[in-house]
């Protein structure tokens, strides 16, 4: 995973609430065994039905960030969702609030997910709407993101997760450095069940 | 001071904790399936680890697997490829998997409680997000993402921020033709789809206790279409009647010595949660779902809504587009409405207390002409059992297609699904445009609705079923 630098994005209204992962991508694409290749399947079915919908047109092929409505990527726990969003192009979300898995899942890939109140975000879906070209400036560190009109609006995130995307680094090392800590609790509490021997 | 149920369960299971980092949570079983680990398997063999506990993981083959014709190979390659990558990831990797041709071989969270390795006090994850199934043993259960996946099978452990409580308490006692399911599609129309983000469930009350382990599975199995990652129902002689015996449930001193420590568990008198919602049992109706998310349900003597007559912007528009996808107008009785596909199945719904509920109201009598009833077990034990009582029989005599396990028409990624425009009632657990198939339109209801919707060809009312 590389590093978060601070960045600066075109918007992609869409403007709907509620939209789950199926949406996102549907589960006729989970047959894959890697990453790679999924942004195509990006929103797929919403875009054979409408040729004017947003991701078919060119400004979403400029877009960084996506505006998105309401409680975004609700229902299943597919990671395939943030894999097709960034290998679309996206490299953050912003929403007035996402769902608990989407959210751990974005964040694991370096997906940014922005939570900002209801003014903010009104206020970035019309700007979306109305000026394609326009920018904002995402900064993780200070975690801001600066409108074209200069004022600087901060968003919520965890601490410890900053950290891992400003160095670029997952959680697997963490975990492994803790090794010592885990056998320590298993031997405390081992627990009973053993899922070996199979059963015939 | 006095604890919750998932208090207890959350420090018991906390390894380490440092300042201003989430806690690192030990994991007591780790379910896997075809879909959501290949990439992290993947990541181990990249990173040269291996599974620190294989004899805590388990895997089965669901989501993409046929249910008919097992003797023959996958039609599907992309289906095909990656069974035969797990298969070859277990074998790599020691973990043990109950494969196609498994007689234990089923959805993964049918199985779990079905074998006896779902237990009570346990931290339990899959990547799938209705894990939540698990809580109805007082089992902290999550769904989580391909990259947890393979924290979990490096570490044993995942990285965790505490979650919220939130009590649900059930009242009252069911009428006559209500269930689980109801109950269930009730609370998530009352909450929203989000009203239990950044929560754990627990329910409670006397409507619950009543109920049988399989109908508590079916609560929790939807804790998640109300934006909560985990559901849990605290473990009591119904839970523990349950499991005794079962293949890898504690057997002799062992289990007096679990039973001992899982009577500690419930939440203690007074705990505090978060959150508390009520609600009464005895005035819930059968539910059934109109649009587009699982929390779009009315009773099914309702009518859907008219957006114009809605205050909210946002449920204004949803509901509109929740109609104009579905094809049904403004105030629109539910009853009656014409239906081309029946499923059955489901980890919602596909244990043998559905499939008996179905075929009582199947028994003697036809599905109608112009509906196809698929009826699909949810493992290949159920299957047995419900062939030896003659379920399939009364199935198949009424006209119903009668399946081999696994989750079919629920995520359609095995060539189970509706042809674009077509209406299903289904028992499964997600309505999302698309879901059973490009284009379909989904009513969530309970197996007595949908077995009464199959005789009636359109959405009916089991109760006149039902005696």
């Amino acid at each position: 995973m590389q590093p978060i630098k601070t960045f600066a994005a075109r918007l992609l209204p869409l403007p709907s609430e509620n939209i789950d992962t199926d949406q996102i991508i549907p589960a006729r694409y989970l047959k894959v065994t890697d990453k790679a290749g999924l942004g195509d399947a990006l929103f797929t079915d919403w875009r054979a039905r409408d040729p004017n919908f947003i991701l078919n047109q060119p400004r979403a092929k400029e877009a960084g960030i996506l505006v998105a409505g309401d409680n975004f990527g609700c229902g299943s726990s597919r990671e395939h969702a943030p894999w097709a969003l960034l290998g679309f192009g996206f490299k953050a979300v912003i929403s007035t609030s996402f769902a608990d898995i989407f959210r751990n899942n974005a964040l694991k890939n370096g997906l940014l997910p922005i939570v900002v109140d209801e003014a903010t975000h009104q206020q970035l879906m019309s700007l979306a709407e109305e000026d394609p070209s326009a920018q904002i400036t995402v900064d993780l560190a200070a975690q801001t993101i600066t409108l074209p009109d200069g004022r600087a609006v901060t968003f919520p995130m965890d601490g410890f997760v900053k950290q891992m995307l400003l160095q670029g680094v997952d959680e697997v090392g963490y975990l492994t450095a803790k090794a010592d800590a885990i056998a320590q609790y298993e031997q405390a509490h081992g627990g009973t069940l053993r899922t070996q021997p199979s059963l015939s | 001071m006095p604890q919750t149920l998932f208090e207890k369960i959350w420090n018991a299971h906390v390894v380490a904790q440092d300042a201003g980092a989430p806690a690192v949570l030990y994991i007591d079983l780790h379910l896997v399936h075809e879909v959501t680990s290949p990439q992290a398997f993947s990541g181990l063999r990249a990173r040269g680890l291996q599974v620190r506990r294989p004899d805590k993981t388990v895997a089965t083959l669901d989501h993409s697997t046929p249910t008919k014709d097992l003797h023959l190979p996958i039609a599907d390659p992309l289906a095909a490829k990656q069974v035969a990558q797990l298969e070859a990831n277990c074998a790599e990797f020691g973990v043990p998997l109950y494969g196609l041709n498994s007689e234990r071989r089923g959805i993964v969270h049918i199985i779990g409680p079905e074998l006896g390795l779902t237990q009570p006090g346990m931290t339990i994850v899959c990547g799938d997000s209705h894990t939540s199934t698990h809580g109805a043993f007082g089992a902290l259960a999550f769904g989580i993402g391909t990259s947890e996946v393979e924290h979990v099978l490096a570490t044993q452990c995942l990285l965790q921020r505490k979650p919220k409580t939130f009590q649900v308490r059930m009242g009252g006692a069911l009428q006559p033709g209500v269930t689980a399911k109801d109950i269930i599609l009730a609370l998530i129309a009352q909450i929203g789809i989000e009203g239990g983000t950044g929560h754990v469930l627990e329910y409670t009350g006397n409507a619950i206790r009543a109920l049988s382990m399989e109908a508590r599975m079916t609560v929790c199995n939807m804790s998640i279409e109300g934006g909560a990652r985990a559901g849990l129902i605290a473990p009591d002689d119904t839970t523990f009647e349950y499991l005794a015996g079962r293949p890898f449930a504690p057997q002799g001193e062992a289990w007096e010595r679990a039973l001992a420590g899982w009577r500690q568990l419930p939440s203690d008198e007074g705990a505090r949660f978060d959150q508390t919602v009520t609600l009464d049992a005895g005035a819930l109706e059968p539910m059934i779902t109109y649009g587009t998310n699982p929390g779009m349900g009315v009773p099914i003597s309702g009518r859907t809504p008219d957006p114009d007559a809605l205050r909210d912007v946002g449920q204004k528009n949803a509901a509109r587009k929740a109609l104009d996808y579905m094809g049904l107008r403004p105030n629109q009785p539910l009853l009656g409405q014409p239906v081309d596909v029946v499923f059955i199945g489901s980890c919602t719904n596909s244990r043998i207390s559905d499939l008996r509920l179905a075929a009582g109201v199947l028994k003697g009598r036809r599905v109608h002409p112009r509906t196809r009833v698929l009826v699909v077990p949810g493992s290949q034990q159920i299957k047995r059992q419900a062939e030896q009582e003659g379920l399939d029989t009364v199935f198949k005599a009424a006209g119903a297609e009668w399946r081999e396990s696994g989750c079919s028409l629920c995520i359609a990624m095995n060539g189970d699904q509706l042809e674009p425009g077509q209406y299903a009632v289904s028992t499964s657990n997600r309505n999302f445009e698309g879901r059973q198939g490009r284009g379909g339109r989904t009513f969530l209801a309970s197996p007595l609705t949908a077995a009464a919707s199959a005789v009636e060809g359109q959405i009916a009312d089991a109760r006149m079923y039902t005696g």
